[in-house]
């Protein structure tokens, strides 16, 4: 992959144009939300679309690049979404904390939530990961309908009627930080010697065992990974919406994260970026097509994976989710890149 | 006594429903090696189908029955329909995914199902509102030991286990059904010996879309109405038996079926909700314990 664009990019500009480009993106967002031009509705939707692409790219992590199949993901977004609505609504009863302190309960909240999708998903994970095949696939989608039915049995949390008057803590900002870090965080996870295990592994299972890789290691900590970032996400939805209920995450839920992931493109950060974001805002730009909207989707959706099955973006990335080799060899800040070691 | 027996006459029924819908998940699977999360809807097709096709009839009907002959006509032409239905999408949607990853195929399957379900929803004439589905069979009621059971959950039971014997017969004994062990077994191989893979899978295909039809109507006989998104979670539970089974085994299907059906109902007994989660725990202890279902073979991977 040559892009004659990188590969002259200033290293300064490289290091920190991405964050650069996240803070004027920021600036310009909130400034038509200032004016007006980016109404309420327009900002929910892109704040969906926001944890939609956390949601993405975690299952994108067991499914794109450890060669999994998680098919019940929307269970450790309800398992977060509960986590942390449990935490800011009712352990500090979210109507009497001060102002100053809400941030941090938020915070708390966000964190318990992955906290308790990590220890499930490594509680599932650990007796279906060490057996090759689709185990884990048949296992959390019971699992994901599991979760559902318990938690609507639950009455303390509301029963099957849902939770309602949770703090919309969430707003635009955390969701941005929130998914700029987890693009971040997991760029680097798979450049790391981590990443290379799990890509092995999803290359070649038997292989990648054989090569000294600890395959069940590497793919429960994979899948502990995507839920904790599942359960994160779960908590951000769950404060944006202020009400939540275990019916929204069924299959339904998992599936919709599925036809992301796949329709993006697997295997690739930029691919769970662009299915996420497109894929939430085509349903409400059909909008206007009322009960046929659905329908259109749907064959939008079939279209896609038969004319192109390796997804819209297919695999590629854009240089900033990308790291690239010769950059990890030569660290000059300032100053010109030698060509010595090039990529490829 | 009697509320136990009870209780396992409404088992056998629901299972009957799953058993049927779970022969067509596992026939694919086993040959396709996919899943095809849009079964369920052909079941939805089927029964909806039914209703129209009823309708059709309605000037043979007599105080809303039907003669014999028109029923069979009737549940003839909805099974045949659903079937074919079954043999489009699979050419239309599936075989030119076949040898990709497995999970596009998964990911096209949740867009036909979407279709499936919205599509009807969407046109004006069927729409998203429940219908009273027509009464095919008079039912009889007889008494055995204090459980009241119908002449209609008595033909369910037996066309759910009939079947199962002759398609386990099919498969076992016909040329045809040595095909379809052969592409289950090896696609390549299979094509070699001069087998029409296409065709084979194609049949496959109508087999299933036809059981996911006549469970639909065995539903829809005893628990009348019909709906665009019934199809949805008979699914998922029937994928679940199939599993529980052993996917790719037929006569595993039909045990999964029959145990998760009577387990279901004994559960809902105790709690509704805890009634819809049984299958899924039973489930997961099934995998735990046996992983490959309980008629399931676990196959060595060679390298």
């Amino acid at each position: 992959m040559k892009t004659t664009n990188a590969k002259t990019m200033h290293p300064l500009l490289r290091k920190f144009g991405p964050l650069l480009g996240c803070i004027v993106f920021y600036v310009v967002i909130m400034l038509l939300r200032k004016a007006d031009i980016i109404n309420g509705y327009y900002m929910q939707v892109m704040l969906f679309a926001g944890v939609n692409v956390l949601m993405t790219a975690s299952l994108n992590l067991v499914n794109g690049f450890t060669g999994q199949f998680c098919i019940g993901h929307a269970g450790f977004m309800s398992l977060g979404a509960y986590g942390a609505a449990v935490i800011t609504t009712m352990v500090f009863k979210s109507n009497s904390i001060p102002e100053a302190a809400q941030i941090p309960v938020f915070l708390l909240g966000l964190l318990c939530g992955g906290i308790v999708a990590a220890i499930v998903g490594a509680l599932i994970g650990i007796p279906s990961l060490k057996l090759k095949g689709d185990y884990l696939a048949i296992v959390t989608l019971a699992f994901g309908e599991i979760v559902r039915a318990l938690l609507r049995l639950i009455q303390p949390i509301g029963g099957a009627r849902g939770m309602i008057g949770i703090p919309n803590y969430a707003n635009f900002f955390w969701i941005m930080l929130f998914v700029v870090l987890t693009l971040w965080l997991l760029r680097n996870l798979i450049y790391s010697s981590y990443g290379r295990a799990f890509i092995a592994i999803r290359d070649n299972e038997i292989a990648a065992d054989a090569m000294g890789i600890n395959t069940t290691k590497y793919k429960i900590m994979s899948f502990c990974i995507a839920a904790f970032i599942a359960g994160v996400a779960g908590g951000l939805y769950a404060h944006v919406l202020s009400f939540i209920q275990p019916d929204s995450f069924g299959f339904v839920k998992s599936a919709d994260y599925l036809v992301y992931l796949y329709a993006g493109g697997s295997g690739s950060l930029t691919g769970s970026v662009v299915g996420a974001v497109l894929l939430t805002i085509l349903p409400e730009v059909l909008r206007f097509l009322a009960t046929w909207r659905l329908v259109l989707y749907a064959i939008i959706l079939i279209a896609v994976m038969l004319y192109r099955s390796e997804g819209l973006i297919g695999g590629k990335e854009v240089p900033f989710l990308r790291i690239k080799r010769s950059s990890l060899y030569e660290q000059p800040l300032f100053g010109r890149k030698k060509n010595g070691l090039s990529e490829e | 006594m009697a509320t136990i027996l009870q209780y396992l006459v409404y088992g056998l029924q629901l299972g009957s429903v799953y058993a049927l819908l779970a022969l067509g998940y596992t026939m694919v699977y086993g040959i396709v090696g996919m899943i095809n999360t849009a079964h369920g809807d052909f079941l939805m097709i089927g029964a909806l189908g039914t209703y129209f096709i009823a309708k059709l009839f309605d000037s043979m009907s007599i105080d809303g029955t039907y003669p014999m002959l028109a029923v069979g006509c009737i549940i003839l032409i909805a099974t045949v329909m659903t079937g074919g239905i079954a043999v489009g999408v699979e050419a239309i949607a599936y075989r030119p995914l076949r040898n990709k990853p497995r999970m596009i195929a998964l990911i096209t399957a949740v867009g036909v199902s979407m279709f499936l379900t919205n599509f009807p929803r969407a046109l004006p004439f069927i729409g998203p509102n429940p219908r009273p589905f027509p009464t095919l069979f008079t039912p009889k009621t007889f008494n055995v030991l204090g459980a009241s059971i119908t002449s209609t959950q008595i033909i369910m039971i037996v066309l759910a286990a009939v079947t199962m014997l002759a398609l386990d017969r099919l498969v076992a004994k016909t040329k045809i059904g040595a095909q379809m062990r052969a592409v289950s077994m090896d696609k390549d191989a299979a094509s070699l010996m001069g087998i029409n893979i296409d065709k084979v899978i194609s049949i496959t295909f109508f087999i299933g879309g036809a059981l996911a039809a006549v469970s639909g109507i065995c539903y829809a006989s005893v628990y009348p109405q019909v709906e665009v998104y019934m199809g949805s979670w008979l699914g998922n539970m029937s994928f679940v038996s199939a599993v529980l089974g052993g996917i790719g085994d037929i006569r595993g299907a039909m045990l999964g079926g029959f145990i998760l059906g009577i387990a279901q109902i004994f559960a809902t007994a105790i709690n509704s909700t805890f009634g819809y989660a049984v299958g899924f725990i039973i489930l997961i202890v099934i995998l735990l314990v046996k992983p490959a279902g309980i008629m399931g073979k676990v196959t060595i991977e060679k390298v």
